[in-house]
C-alpha cells in the first residue's frame, strides 16, 4: 500500500538541501506520494530508506510465475475483493491430477485426457493450464520418473505434490527446466523445500492448518531467500475453506499483511465430476489462484472455464463480437437479414432467439464499440450511415437476393433514413428479440 | 507477527423474509421458508453473518413446454401436461424448496390462455403441494396486468412471492399484492439504477420494502453472467451499507437463462462431453456463480443441476 506524504519524509535525510529541486524534504515527500518526484532525486537517502520505501510501493498480493514458454502461469497480484472495483488480474489456473502410481499405457491416457481438455470460446483458447503430479507413491523415484514423462508429453505447467523433501528434490531434479511449483512446504519441512526451491529457481507452496500457522510458515520461507510463495490453507470443511480465502484476501489487501501478501492455491479432492465443477466454481469466484481438480471430464471442465473467463473479464470493457455478417443455420438467398450491435451480450440474445425461430438467417453485427441497441443509437454510433457502412463492408447484397433488411424495434425512427441510404425495404422488428420468433415465423414469410 | 484483526463497519443487513403461510398464519402451506438476513459479503467475517440458507425454487409451467431441448424435457415428460403432477413431482423427488408457477401459457403469442385457467392451475398447484409458492407472470404487460391480480386473489392468505413488476409496469400488480398480503418480485434488465427506481416506486404506493425480493435479471454462464453478478454484489454491498431502498434478498432466473444457450443444449458438441451432463452442468455452475454473489433464491429447471446445488449449498450451510 502507498505510503502518505508523511510516512516517507520520516525516511528522508530530513536536511532540506534543495538539491532534488524542492525547498525542503518535507515538499519533496509530498511530491514522492503523489508519484510526481522520483526517489533518485535525492542523492542523500539511506539504503535502509530506500529499501523501506520499494517494498512500500510493492503490490499487497505478490504475483507468482511457473511454468515456461508458451505455458508459463501467472497467479496473484489481485487488487481488488470485487470485480466491480476494478478488475481480477489472474485468472484462476485449473490444474489436473496425475497419481505417481500411474504408469504405461494408464499413464499415457491420462495425460492425453487432461492434454485434451483445451476449448476455444468467443475466440479466445481456455483450458486446463497444469497438471498436478501427486506423489501417491511416496516413491522419490516413481514421482521423479512420473513428473519427467508428465514434462516431456504435456506443454502444460507442472506442479509437483509431495510432503517429501526426497522426493520434491528427486522430481526437481528432472523439471527445473520446465520451472515446476513445488506442494508443499509445511512447517516441518519449511527449510528445506525453501532451499530447494531457492536452488532451483521454482516457486514454493506453503501448507498449515491455520492463518496464523501460514503466517509464520510464509515468513520462515522468506527469511530462507525464497519470495514466491503460494498459499495453500489445509481446512476441514469446504466452508471452513472459503471463509479463510475471503479473509486472507481482505488480510493481503486490506490491512497489507505481507506474510499473507501471496496468491493461493486449493486441492479439491473428492466429488463427482460436476461437485468438482461446483467446487471449483466457487474457488474460482471467490479467491482462489490456483484450483486443482480430478476431474477430466469435458462437460465439468467447458462450465468451470466459462465461469473463470466471465468473472475474470473485465467490467469496465464490454466484451465484443467481431463485427461481420453471422449465418444462423444454413441461410440461402432468401433467407432474413438483420442487424444487431457488437456488445456481445446483445449479440448474443439475438442469436439464441434467432437459433430458437429454426429460421436460417443472416445477422449482421455493426461496429457500435460494444454498446447495446439503444445505448448505440443514443451515442450516435448507431445510425442509417454506420448501418449502411457495415452492409457495403460486408457485402450483403451478395449474400441475398431480396432487398428488406429487419431492424430492431427500438431503433424504428431511423427507418426512413435508412431506407434513403440503402434503398433497402426497412422491416421493423421487434423491440424485445425473444419475440423473433414469432416475428420471423408470422411477418416475415 | 501477530494476524492483524479486521473490523467491519456495515452498518445495514439483508431483510430477513419468510415466504408461506401455514394454517395458523391463515394459509395452508405445510412449512415456511425464510431467506436473507445476510449481514456481510458472502464467505465474509464469520458462519454467523451469512444469510439464511439460500433457497431453489423448481419452475413449474402452466401450460406443457412446447420448446424445452430434450435432455431437459425428458425428466419432466410424464407430467408436462400436469402442473400438479409436475410440482409434486419437483418436490418430492427432485427436493424443490419452493414452486415457481411460470404462467408462459397465458402470453398473447404463446397459448394465449384466460385468467380462469390461471386461476385453476394456481389452486390445484396449492392443493398438490405443501411448500410456499413463487407466482411468475408471462412478461407480457397487458396480459400480466389482466390475469396476475386474479392470480394473487386465489392464493389469497398464502404469503406467496408473486411478480414481477418494472419500472413501466408495477401499479396493477403492487396494489393487488398489497391487498392479499404476497410478497412482490422488482425487475430491472441488469441496471442497478432503476432496480432502485422500481423499489421506490412501489414503496411510493405503500408497498413495504421488508416485502420486496428483487430480480436485477440474470445472464446465463458464458452469457453475461458478469453483469448479473456484479450487479448483486453491489446491491448486497448497498444493503450493508445502509441503503433501505437495495436491502432486499434477491432472486435468480436461472433454469430458463441457461436452458437457452448452445452449450447446454448442443447435442452434437464433439470435445464437449455428453449433453445428458453438460446441460445440467450449466445450468448449476450458473448458479453456482450467481450464490457466490449473494442470490437467496434460484430458479432452476434440471433435477440433476438441483441435485448439485444442493450438495454444494448443504456444504455451506447447514
Amino acid at each position: 500500500m502507498a505510503l502518505t506524504g508523511l510516512e516517507i519524509f520520516k525516511l528522508l535525510p530530513k536536511t532540506n538541501c534543495k538539491k532534488c529541486g524542492m525547498p525542503t524534504c518535507l515538499a519533496f515527500a509530498m511530491q514522492l506520494a503523489q508519484k510526481r518526484a522520483k526517489l533518485e532525486d535525492c542523492p542523500d537517502v539511506s539504503e535502509d530508506s530506500k529499501q523501506a520505501l520499494a517494498a512500500a510501493a510493492a503490490p499487497p498480493m505478490r504475483k507468482v510465475t511457473f511454468g515456461t514458454a508458451d505455458n508459463q502461469l501467472s497467479i496473484g497480484q489481485e487488487t481488488v475483493l470485487f470485480r466491480h472495483e476494478e478488475k481480477f488480474y489472474s485468472p484462476t489456473v485449473v490444474a489436473v491430477t496425475v497419481s505417481d502410481k500411474l504408469t504405461g499405457q494408464d499413464l499415457k491416457n491420462r495425460i492425453e485426457a487432461i492434454n485434451s481438455l483445451q476449448f476455444e470460446r468467443v475466440g479466445t483458447q481456455i483450458g486446463a493450464g497444469a497438471i498436478a503430479v501427486i506423489n501417491d507413491s511416496t516413491d522419490p523415484a516413481a514421482f521423479a520418473s512420473v513428473a519427467e514423462m508428465v514434462k516431456q508429453s504435456s506443454n502444460l505447467a507442472l506442479i509437483l505434490v509431495s510432503d517429501s523433501p526426497d522426493a520434491i528434490f528427486a522430481a526437481v531434479d528432472k523439471t527445473k527446466d520446465s520451472v515446476p511449483l513445488l506442494a508443499a512446504a509445511t512447517a516441518d519441512t519449511a527449510e528445506t523445500m525453501a532451499k530447494i526451491a531457492k536452488e532451483n529457481n521454482c516457486p514454493l507452496v506453503a501448507r498449515a492448518e491455520s492463518i496464523e500457522s501460514l503466517s509464520e510458515l510464509t515468513e520462515k520461507i522468506k527469511s530462507q531467500g525464497a519470495e514466491d510463495i503460494v498459499l495453500c490453507l489445509h481446512a476441514e470443511s469446504l466452508r471452513d475453506k472459503l471463509y479463510n480465502l475471503t479473509r486472507m484476501r481482505v488480510l493481503s489487501l486490506k490491512k497489507v499483511f505481507r506474510p499473507l501478501g501471496y496468491p493461493t492455491i486449493s486441492f479439491i479432492a473428492d466429488g463427482d465430476p460436476s461437485q468438482q465443477a461446483a467446487i471449483a466454481t466457487s474457488l474460482i469466484c471467490k479467491y482462489s489462484g490456483i484450483v486443482v481438480v480430478d476431474t477430466v471430464e469435458p462437460y465439468a471442465f467447458l462450465p468451470m472455464l466459462t465461469a473463470r473467463m466471465n468473472i475474470f473479464s473485465d467490467p469496465q470493457k464490454p466484451v465484443q463480437v467481431e463485427p461481420k455478417v453471422y449465418p444462423i443455420g444454413e441461410p440461402d438467398e432468401n433467407s432474413p437479414m438483420m442487424f444487431t450491435t457488437n456488445f456481445s451480450l446483445t449479440y448474443y440474445t439475438v442469436e439464441s432467439d434467432v437459433e430458437a425461430s429454426r429460421i436460417p438467417s443472416y445477422i449482421l453485427v455493426v461496429d457500435t464499440e460494444g454498446t447495446s441497441v439503444l445505448t448505440a443509437y443514443s451515442g450516435d454510433k448507431l445510425n442509417e450511415k454506420t448501418v449502411a457502412d457495415a452492409m457495403a463492408k460486408h457485402n450483403v447484397e451478395s449474400l441475398v437476393k431480396h432487398r428488406r433488411l429487419i431492424i430492431p424495434g427500438y431503433v424504428a425512427v431511423m427507418s426512413g433514413k435508412l431506407e434513403e441510404a440503402t434503398n433497402w425495404e426497412i422491416m421493423v422488428g421487434p423491440r424485445e428479440c425473444s419475440m423473433l420468433p414469432k416475428y420471423l415465423k408470422e411477418v416475415w414469410k | 507477527m501477530p494476524v492483524p484483526e479486521i473490523v467491519e463497519s456495515f452498518t445495514g443487513q439483508v431483510n430477513r423474509i419468510t415466504l408461506g403461510a401455514t394454517k395458523e398464519q391463515g394459509g395452508s402451506r405445510s412449512s415456511t421458508i425464510t431467506i436473507g438476513g445476510a449481514k456481510n459479503v458472502v464467505y465474509g467475517g464469520s458462519v454467523d453473518d451469512a444469510s439464511e440458507r439460500p433457497v431453489i425454487a423448481i419452475d413449474v409451467i402452466d401450460t406443457a413446454p412446447e420448446d424445452w431441448p430434450e435432455p431437459l424435457f425428458e425428466p419432466y415428460k410424464d407430467v408436462a401436461a400436469s402442473p400438479t403432477d409436475w410440482a409434486k413431482k419437483a418436490v418430492d423427488e427432485f427436493g424443490a424448496d419452493l414452486i415457481c408457477i411460470k404462467f408462459d401459457g397465458i402470453h398473447p403469442d404463446k397459448a394465449d390462455k384466460d385468467a380462469a385457467h390461471a386461476v385453476k392451475v394456481t389452486d390445484d398447484v396449492l392443493k398438490a403441494v405443501g411448500v410456499p409458492l413463487v407466482l411468475w407472470g408471462s412478461g407480457n404487460d397487458e396480459k400480466d396486468n389482466q390475469v396476475m391480480p386474479k392470480v394473487s386473489e386465489a392464493a389469497k392468505g398464502e404469503n406467496c412471492l408473486i411478480g414481477t413488476v418494472t419500472e413501466d409496469n408495477y401499479k396493477s400488480l403492487t396494489a393487488i399484492a398489497l391487498a392479499d398480503n404476497h410478497h412482490l418480485i422488482t425487475h430491472a434488465p441488469l441496471d442497478i439504477n432503476i432496480a432502485k427506481q422500481v423499489n421506490i416506486l412501489v414503496s411510493d404506493m405503500g408497498f413495504p420494502l421488508e416485502k420486496i425480493v428483487t430480480f436485477q435479471a440474470t445472464g446465463a454462464l458464458g452469457y453475461g453472467i458478469e453483469y448479473a453478478y456484479s450487479i448483486q454484489e453491489r446491491q448486497r454491498l448497498a444493503a450493508l451499507g445502509g441503503d433501505k431502498m437495495m436491502s432486499m434478498p434477491m432472486i435468480c432466473d436461472v433454469g430458463y437463462e441457461s436452458w437457452r444457450v448452445k452449450e447446454a443444449k448442443l447435442a452434437d458438441a464433439p470435445g464437449w462431453g455428453p449433453v445428458e451432463d453438460r446441460g445440467p452442468m450449466w445450468e448449476a455452475t450458473t448458479a453456482i456463480c450467481l450464490l457466490q454473489a449473494g442470490a437467496d433464491i434460484i430458479r432452476m429447471r434440471h433435477p440433476k443441476a438441483v441435485a448439485v446445488v444442493k450438495n454444494f449449498i448443504d456444504k455451506l450451510w447447514s
